[in-house]
């Protein structure tokens, strides 16, 4: 008992996974601040920013007080779950239980729903703006990421547990060398950037157009909740895409270079992509992500 | 001095109210974000809805119009928010004082806690205030 909520609450799972992915974000926005030839904040900017948020007036709008404070805390708890699986999972991957594959992937869904309840319950109009277009999003970037899993679930023998799925590309090699894993990995990394919703795909928090849409009602403690469901998700998407795809060598020294090349991809696909419309990304992932996320499962079924 | 204070002297995120200026102060606030001046070394962004600030910063004068909405504003902002007021419209209202559509001056609508001067002020200027905002807090 002691054990699991040490698991949980500080070594694969909370702590852990906070620091990891506020250090992340300040690589995230370090490298940014770089490739616009400017200095960038500190490295200590994320743990500050979360502090003060803590620090801050809470206001809830009228009429909606359960739901408006509880939703960040469904989609936080959510991502710890699974923060606390894959990590276990990785260091032992002999003690993962029967499906939790399946699991992972419902479980990472519910930090978007929870945004999207949060800010439907919040009654403001640019908020429901952002809570239709989470929507959208979240329909459209399941299936070809689905399809994907689905890739390197066929390649690792039909398993559908993390631990077997590691043992797999143990013994047989990453599950990236070879012509399907190579399309479903670069499809999975553009759902990837959907989930973490980063530009090309940040229409649900348009700064620009919607002023932070599904977060314009959120202030103090909520607000820091929600910054921080992101920085852990910033960690878990990319530790997912290793354990599925990349999932040969797994040191520590191997694991946290993987997961940096990882990030330097994603923040590279950020800064060179302007936003596209919320028609224009439902039409990119239901036809071209989707239709190469099904040649890749074909060519996984064909053995290649 | 305490810790929350501290926090949010790193990291002050501004909320842009621009109360009809005549958008030089508002060019050279952008310029703050370019390149050659970089605040986010300090841990300064611009935030998209007011109920993330913790800074409110005004250019220029108030007419009948924006001088409601600056009020609401500032109901809405999270406290603790600090108000700067940037541009000598927004200090002290200057030739404008006697026009027609000017009836109050920023620090009769909301409590100002910087004023910085110019027309419009160097970014460097902002920064020096800013900074001294800061350094103020703190004592």
């Amino acid at each position: 008992m002691i054990k699991l909520l040490f698991n949980y609450l500080i070594f694969p799972g909370f702590l852990f996974s906070a620091v990891i992915g506020f250090l992340a974000g300040w690589l995230e926005r370090k490298i940014s601040a770089r490739i616009q030839w400017r200095k960038g904040p500190p490295w200590y900017q994320n743990f500050v920013d979360f502090l003060k948020l803590l620090g801050k007036e809470t206001i809830v709008p009228q009429g909606a007080k359960l739901t408006f404070l509880l939703s960040p805390f469904m989609g936080l708890l959510s991502v710890i779950l699974v923060s606390t699986i894959l990590g276990l999972s990785i260091r032992l991957p002999l003690e993962s239980f029967m499906g939790d594959l399946i699991v992972v992937l419902y479980l990472l869904v519910i930090p978007a729903i929870a945004l999207i309840v949060g800010a439907s319950s919040s009654g403001n109009p640019l908020a429901s703006i952002g809570a239709s277009r989470e929507m959208k999003l979240v329909l459209a970037y399941e299936l070809p990421f689905i399809l994907s899993v689905i890739t390197a679930v066929i390649k690792s023998g039909g398993a559908i547990q993390l631990g077997l799925i590691l043992n797999h590309q143990l013994s047989f090699g990453s599950n990236i060398i070879s012509l399907s894993g190579v399309i479903a990995f670069i499809v999975a990394i553009i759902c990837l950037q959907a989930k973490l919703g980063l530009v090309p795909f940040d229409v649900s928090e348009a700064e620009q157009e919607i002023m932070a849409g599904t977060l314009i009602e959120y202030s103090g403690l909520p607000l820091a909740i929600f910054k921080l469901t992101k920085a852990i998700l910033l960690y878990t998407i990319p530790v997912l895409l290793i354990v599925l795809f990349l999932g040969k060598d797994l040191s520590p020294a191997f694991l946290v270079a993987k997961y940096i090349g990882i990030l330097l991809v994603i923040i590279l696909i950020k800064n060179t992509n302007p936003r596209l419309r919320i028609d224009q990304t439902l039409k990119f992932f239901w036809g071209s992500a989707t239709i190469l996320a099904i040649v890749a499962v074909i060519l996984a079924l064909w053995g290649y | 001095m305490n810790l929350k204070l501290k926090a949010l002297t790193k990291s002050l995120w501004v909320f842009h109210a621009a109360c009809s200026p005549c958008n030089n102060c508002d060019i050279e606030i952008l310029d703050l974000l370019t390149p050659r001046y970089d605040v986010e070394r300090f841990g300064i962004t611009l935030a998209a809805s007011i109920r993330h600030a913790d800074v409110l910063l005004v250019t220029g004068v108030p007419n009948y119009k924006t001088k409601e909405r600056l009020k609401r504003l500032y109901q809405q902002a999270p406290k603790p928010c600090l108000v700067v007021a940037v541009g000598s419209c927004a200090c002290g209202r200057v030739c404008f004082k006697d026009s027609y559509n000017s009836p109050c001056a920023v620090d009769e609508v909301v409590p100002v806690s910087a004023y910085i001067p110019g027309c419009p002020p160097k970014p460097e200027a902002i920064i020096a205030g800013i900074l001294k905002l800061i350094k103020s807090l703190k004592i």
